[in-house]
């Protein structure tokens, strides 16, 4: 029973409470440049879940093997391998999101998030917990790419999976669509608007501030 | 240990990780086995992306067909098919040795581009691939429609653009632009149907056979002649050259003579 409840913890503590995107701030750059649309979002997280967890259950089987001095080498060499054969996939049998997700997918293999949880977990963990830790981590950054994927297709597009849910004002709708959503600015704001609104609800996870601003105002010269 | 392992798999997971024999060992073992994952992907999925893409060049030509004014009727009432063929610009006939295929990997090699001179680079490219991927729509009685991709130098950069001669290879069926970096709401219009539908009709070549088309500063007067945009001279220029130069001897001259005298 406390097996199952260990297991079940690791798995959900990194939708919310310990997420990789808004907590811990990791894989950031995939997170913005691959949100415009809510399909390539999704194929872009089930990439990562899948990279993620494979890589966590070898790495974690082959933890007590791994030389220290080569261990970044080897861990990377995974990655890199299974990132490939996921690109190659998606190339053979998703041809137009490929093309759509363009060096994003190759780029997984510099995700911090990757990287992040085999050498902070995989490393030390059998590769059940592992692999569970990392498919809880991939669902985490799902779920924060799912949301903003979905606010920026739906406000830019009035679309979601590119079937029109707003009417367009074009099209004799009511909706004229926020073409800022479609920028990469957008993803910053909402994003930062995220990790804002996640905070606020668990004051947990608010950081002490790094420094306290000056109490008067220098006069500017 | 008292007695000696004799299972040198077993003596190699034994070793220190800090040994230096278990170290490349490890790094050797990880790499071969990465390498055949990585190449037995590549090699069994390579067919299926490989038809992939050549269904997606075949949309994209869809696409560009339909976007021409009128394309689509006329294609319905052919009801021809459109082939894709790479001629040798030189020759005017179809290339031996390159495909759709391989065009690419063959333009990247400089010895398969022409460079041209003062004289007769009109259009301002500086040099002229040797082969070009053009469009064929055949019917009953021969090639109905030929789709040629022309590219010149406008007045904010390079234009491409497709360019759709009837079968009789002297009337101009339709144009689009398929990339321009042109002044928007001036030399950008280029882009606009009002301005593109002036070009269906309009001929080529007079009886001589020298290019007579031209975009006139004004409104068009004779029949070599499509409407010109105000304000937007050079760009209007721009196409004339890109124009003079593909339909010339110089770019698509062999190739439209060749189909003129039915070698196609």
């Amino acid at each position: 029973m406390t097996a199952r409840t260990a297991f079940w913890t690791t798995l959900t503590d990194p939708l919310i409470r310990q997420n990789p995107v808004t907590l811990q701030i990791l894989g950031i750059c995939s997170a913005l440049a691959v949100t415009t649309s809510l399909a390539t979002a999704l194929t872009m997280s089930v990439s990562l879940t899948v990279v993620l967890t494979l890589a966590a259950g070898v790495i974690s089987t082959i933890r007590r093997h791994i030389p220290d001095t080569i261990r970044l080498i080897v861990q990377i060499v995974i990655v890199a391998s299974l990132v490939i054969v996921i690109d190659q996939i998606l190339q053979a049998y998703f041809a137009q999101i490929s093309r759509a997700l363009s060096v994003y997918v190759g780029l997984i293999t510099t995700n911090c998030l990757v990287l992040g949880r085999t050498e902070a977990y995989a490393r030390y963990h059998p590769p059940l917990p592992s692999m569970v830790d990392a498919f809880g981590n991939g669902l985490g950054y799902s779920l924060v790419l799912i949301v903003i994927g979905a606010i920026r297709e739906l406000f830019g597009r009035g679309q979601l999976f590119g079937h029109q849910v707003l009417p367009l004002a074009d099209a004799g709708g009511w909706f004229t669509p926020l073409s800022l959503m479609l920028l990469a600015p957008s993803a910053f704001f909402l994003l930062g608007g995220l990790v804002w609104a996640v905070r606020s609800v668990r004051t947990e996870q608010v950081e002490p501030p790094e420094h306290t601003p000056p109490l008067r105002q220098e006069a500017a010269e | 240990m008292a007695e000696t392992d004799w299972n040198p798999w077993r003596r190699l997971l034994a070793l220190p990780n800090e040994s230096r024999t278990k170290t490349i060992v490890v790094a050797f073992l990880v790499s071969a086995v990465c390498a055949v994952l990585v190449s037995g992907a590549t090699v069994m999925l390579r067919p299926i992306q490989t038809a992939n893409r050549a269904a997606e060049e075949q949309a994209r030509i869809g696409d560009l067909v339909r976007g021409i004014p009128g394309m689509a009727a006329l294609l319905e009432t052919s009801g021809g098919t459109l082939s894709t063929v790479v001629v040798d610009l030189e020759t005017g006939r179809a290339a031996q040795d390159v495909t759709s295929e391989t065009l690419e990997t063959a333009l990247a090699d400089q010895a398969n581009w022409t460079a041209l001179g003062a004289g007769v680079d009109i259009a301002g490219l500086g040099q002229r691939p040797n082969f070009a991927q053009v469009f064929l729509l055949r019917d009953s009685d021969g090639i109905s429609l030929v789709l040629l991709p022309v590219t010149g130098q406008g007045y904010g950069g390079r234009m491409d653009a497709i360019l759709a001669l009837h079968g009789d290879m002297n009337t101009i069926a339709g144009i689009a632009i398929t990339q321009h970096s042109e002044t928007p709401g001036l030399g950008g219009r280029i882009e606009d149907r009002s301005w593109q539908q002036s070009f269906p009709g309009t001929l080529i070549r007079d009886d001589s056979g020298a290019v007579r088309f031209n975009v006139a500063r004004g409104a068009a007067t004779t029949e070599y002649e499509v409407d010109g945009i105000t304000g937007a001279s050079r760009t209007g220029g721009g196409v004339t050259r890109m124009m003079q130069f593909w339909l010339g001897p110089d770019g698509y001259g062999p190739l439209l003579d060749a189909i003129g005298r039915g070698e196609f």
